[in-house]
Formats: structure tokens, C-alpha cells, sequence
């Protein structure tokens, strides 16, 4: 018997440890690491209508415990993901997690429609909280009237379930997450990276071509901890959590927020075989603990 | 292959101000298939540097490979103080190196570095030598506390120092050498204005050139180290691309 299996709309996981959007490419670089059907899912990097090159460099920035990214949702844009990336991945048993951007609501709902046809997606992460694009993305996110609106939109075409990538960047979050509920969304991702800022100790100026980026890593850790807390208790759709997720601990005390699921973003950045060591540490772990499947852990913090 | 080693640091010591030279012993050297490749280092176990640091391999063998570093911010600080039988985690090798074969034996080879930039280069004259290539250095520095490396190009062919401030060698910057030389090809690693300028400067020559960038994952996945090709319709990615592209394939 599995201890790790975990069932949300779309999503039959064996276990439920995933690549974050961003943090994995569509797969390719780390399946020379590892065999990529021992993840969860795989949540690939956002799709855009068209190909999108993205911010100029410097692109990123090392901080305390994290770093600032302003890639800029650099992609190839949807006909090569969908013609060429998708298909790649099908080679390997695991489900994918199409993550959808756009600036124009019509731009999610085309990705969306064409995307959820591709029968190794299984669901869609809507990103509506992209800091470092100018237009759409973050105004999606930050504004739940508009957000339930295109949670609407694209539950009328997607094909699968739909899980809505909230922002940390808001005053309520709850607020957020209820909205997009009433939208019809399957499901809730948090949190997208906090907007933050380096300076260059020469020039006095921001390190960051963009200026601001996203932070992530272990620093935002709490931040995501709290939101899951709050959020999992104000909506009855499943969260897959994530933010500063290292190690088998830290996907406990997510799921103890609140989390059925977790993605894991920077962490491959600086160790490929993560995901595969946490996936391989989380039985032990629940040893440990005293308990029978990682299931048992969700929302303990307030159950 | 790309494979993820925790290597032993065999030495490390100061040998210019804030240069430092790391020897590990590691079993990814298998995997080195040109000069001019990196790996990437984790400075610490501590998630507080998260990031890893690229950093060019200036020579290897069976055994182990040698990297040159300068210690500038706060990982190459704690780097900088990791003694011998320690083990540091690195990812490697990364990145496709400068092409040997571009270059025929009996031609000459103009090997150009900048700074930081001057490690990849030796390992490349070592193998250049090794084929029969004549090699011609010319090496730049702000100052002369900074220099480093002069007697080991020396042993391989001519070579020519440069500090912007004269304190060492000859005043200015490596294109002021270059202009005096005659050679088939060129091989550069340094600062962008110094890449930007070989580049405009020998339009009809064969040039190789290795770009810096600040990277995420080094592998190709995170796209923060992306620069566009010179006509703009597509872009590399620094890291697994390159490091070392001909001259014109991308806007420096």
C-alpha cells in the first residue's frame, strides 16, 4: 500500500511531490539526472499564446535564504509546447501541470482551451500572480473580481481541472482564494514568489535588470506557511503548496497548514535530485512521525 | 554527462589579491570534453547561499581539476575559506567549451583574457600546445596585484601583459596588443566591453568568445542567463549553449 498516494481533482498522484512552474523548464535538462516518472506531477513552465523572450538580464539575484527572479515568463510559446514539449514528456508515466499565462483574458482562454487538450495534461495552473510581467498577470491576481471572473472563463473551456495561482502580494489572500472558489476553480497553488529588490552596493542601483523580481527559497517559507493556514480553512478546494519547500520536514509542516500537495521550486536550482531524495525521505519520515499515510498530516495545524 | 560530485578539495591558496586557486580531486574530469567548460559550486551546506556560483575550469587531468576564483561577494568569501580534505558539492561539467579543432596545426592562436576571465584560457593553450597550434597571450589586469598566471602561459608561447593602470606590463588594454600581432584565430574570455570590442575589431577572423552571466541552475532550465542571437529572432541560454559562442552568433 502506497503512504504517499494522493487524489485531487484531475490528479491521481503517486505522490505528491512536484517540480514547481519555472523551477523544472519542461523537464528536459533534469531527465538526465533522473527517471522523471518517480515525480508526482510536474508542473511546467508558464505558456504564453505566443513565444515570449522574457526580461533582459540580469535576471537573477542571490538574497538571504532565496533569491529574486525576473525571468519575464519566458517561453516557447503554445504551438511548440503543445507540438513539441508536451509530446516529449509523454514518454515518462507522469501527469503534467500545464501552467497558463497571458496578459489578456482571451490569451488564457486560448492557451487554456488548446492546452487541456494535450492528454498527458491533467490539469491547468492558471497564473494570474506573476510579478515581473507588466500587463495582466498580476492584475488577475490582485483584484478577486477579476480573478473569479477568468477563473470562470477558463473553467468554461479547459478540458481539465483548474487550480489558480494565487499571490502573496495582496492584502487578503482569503479574499483571493474565495473568489476564485466562486469562479469554479478545482483547486488553489500558493504562493507565487513575493516582489522584492536588490541593490548594488558600486552603483547604488538595483541589481535586477527589471528592477524588482520574485522572491523565493527558503526565506518565504513562513509567508507560505501562514497563507496556506488561512486559506485552507476559508475554501473547500484542495491547495497545492509550495514556497521554500528543501526537505521531507518542510512538506510535513505543509501539509500540516493546510496543503494536500506540494511543489518544489528553488531548491532544484541548487540541488537537481531533490524532488527524487524528498519523494525517497518522506516514508522514513512519516515513520518518525507516527503515521500511516502523509494524508493524516493535512491541516493538523488546525484540525 | 552532467554529474553531481561532493569533491575534496586537495589545495587551496591566495595567488594574486582576492585570486584564489581551488584543486579538487573528482571523478566528473571523465566528463570534460573541451576546455573552457564550468562547473557549479555550492559554497556552503547552509541554505543562507543558496545559489551556486559558476566558476571556469583553468586545468584538469585523470584525477582532478583546478578552478581560479575571485572573492568578491559573499559566497566567494566562504569559499575562499574551505581548507584542504574538506568536500564541497559541484555540479559539472557544464556548458560546451572552446572548439580546439578550429583552429589547424602550424596556425597560430591569439588566446585574449581579461581578468576573471584569464583561467579558461590556460587549459586551452595547454591543449592547443598539445596539438601542435603556436599560442600567442595577451592578458589583462586592472593592476598589478591582480596578475596572475603570467609564468605558466609563458611556458606555452608569447605572452603579453596588460593593467589598465600600468602598474605591470604594458599600460592600456589588450586591444592596444592585439593591434601588433598577426594570428589565424581567437580564442577570449573577459569583461563584455573587452568580448564587445574583439568582436567589432576582427570582423574577418575566426573568433571564439566566452560570455559571463549571472545563472540560476547552470543547466539550462531556469532561463535566467538567456542572451539573443544577433539577428534577434531567437535567443541561447549562456549556461548550456555556451559559455563559448562564435563571434556573431549572439548580441554581447
Amino acid at each position: 500500500m502506497s503512504r504517499l498516494d494522493v487524489k485531487i481533482p484531475g490528479l491521481n498522484l503517486k505522490n505528491p511531490i512536484m517540480p514547481a512552474s519555472g523551477c523544472f523548464g519542461f523537464g528536459r535538462e533534469y531527465s538526465g539526472f533522473y527517471d522523471l516518472s518517480v515525480l508526482g506531477a510536474i508542473m511546467i513552465k508558464a505558456t504564453t499564446v505566443e513565444p515570449r523572450f522574457g526580461n533582459p538580464t540580469p535576471r537573477v539575484a542571490e538574497t538571504s535564504a532565496g533569491m529574486l527572479n525576473a525571468i519575464g515568463l519566458q517561453n516557447p510559446g503554445l504551438e511548440k509546447v503543445f507540438g513539441e514539449e508536451l509530446p516529449w514528456l509523454s514518454q515518462y508515466d507522469v501527469p503534467i501541470i500545464a501552467n497558463v499565462a497571458g496578459s489578456l483574458e482571451e490569451d488564457y482562454v486560448t492557451v487554456a482551451k488548446e492546452i487541456s487538450q494535450a492528454t498527458n495534461v491533467h490539469a491547468l495552473e492558471l497564473n494570474i500572480s506573476c510579478p515581473n510581467v507588466k500587463t495582466g498577470g498580476i492584475a488577475f491576481g490582485t483584484i478577486p473580481e477579476i480573478a473569479k471572473e477568468l477563473t470562470r472563463k477558463v473553467k468554461e473551456v479547459s478540458q481539465v481541472p483548474v487550480y489558480v495561482k494565487l499571490s502573496p502580494n495582496v492584502t487578503n489572500i482569503v479574499e483571493m482564494a474565495r473568489a476564485v472558489e466562486e469562479g469554479g476553480a478545482d483547486g488553489i497553488t500558493m504562493i507565487n514568489t513575493l516582489v522584492g529588490m536588490r541593490l548594488d552596493l558600486k552603483t547604488g542601483k538595483p541589481i535586477l535588470a527589471n528592477r524588482t523580481g520574485g522572491l523565493s527559497g527558503p526565506a518565504v517559507k513562513p509567508v507560505a506557511i501562514r497563507m496556506i493556514y488561512e486559506v485552507s480553512q476559508a475554501v473547500s478546494i484542495p491547495i497545492i503548496g509550495m514556497g521554500g519547500i528543501t526537505s521531507a520536514e518542510d512538506v510535513i509542516e505543509f501539509f500540516y497548514a493546510g496543503a494536500s500537495a506540494v511543489a518544489v521550486g528553488t531548491a532544484n536550482f541548487v540541488d537537481p535530485f531533490v524532488c527524487p531524495t524528498i519523494i525517497e525521505e518522506l516514508p522514513i519520515l512519516l515513520d518518525k512521525l507516527g503515521y500511516e499515510h502523509i494524508n493524516e498530516c493535512i491541516g493538523r495545524s488546525w484540525k | 554527462m552532467i554529474r553531481k560530485e561532493l569533491c575534496k578539495i586537495l589545495s587551496q591558496k591566495e595567488i594574486a589579491k582576492d585570486i584564489y586557486e581551488l584543486t579538487v580531486a573528482a571523478e566528473l574530469v571523465n566528463e570534460i570534453t573541451a576546455p573552457g567548460q564550468f562547473v557549479h559550486v555550492r559554497v556552503s551546506g547552509s541554505w543562507d547561499t543558496p545559489l551556486r556560483r559558476p566558476i571556469s575550469i583553468s586545468s584538469y587531468d585523470k584525477e582532478k581539476f583546478t578552478m581560479i576564483y575571485r572573492k568578491e561577494g559573499r559566497g566567494t568569501k566562504l569559499l575562499a575559506e574551505i581548507g584542504p580534505g574538506r568536500v564541497i558539492d559541484i555540479l559539472g561539467p557544464l556548458g560546451n567549451g572552446f572548439p580546439i579543432n578550429e583552429v589547424n596545426v602550424g596556425e597560430t592562436a591569439l588566446l585574449v583574457g581579461g581578468g576573471i576571465g584569464v583561467p579558461p584560457l590556460y587549459e586551452l593553450s595547454n591543449q592547443l600546445v598539445a596539438k601542435g597550434v603556436k599560442v600567442i597571450h595577451v592578458l589583462g589586469f586592472q593592476t598589478e596585484s591582480a596578475v596572475f598566471y603570467e609564468k605558466e602561459f609563458l611556458k606555452n608561447g608569447e605572452t603579453y601583459v596588460v593593467t589598465v593602470d600600468g602598474s605591470y606590463g604594458s599600460k592600456g588594454f589588450v586591444t592596444d596588443v592585439m593591434k601588433r600581432l598577426s594570428f589565424d584565430c581567437i580564442y577570449s574570455c573577459g569583461p563584455t566591453p573587452m568580448l564587445r570590442a574583439i568582436e567589432q575589431g576582427y570582423p574577418d577572423k575566426k573568433v571564439f568568445l566566452s560570455l559571463e552571466e549571472r545563472m540560476g541552475c547552470g543547466i539550462g532550465a531556469c532561463f535566467a542567463c538567456v542572451c539573443k542571437t544577433t539577428d534577434g529572432s531567437s535567443y541561447r541560454k549562456v549556461c548550456s549553449d555556451g559559455p563559448v559562442f562564435r563571434a556573431g552568433e549572439v548580441l554581447i
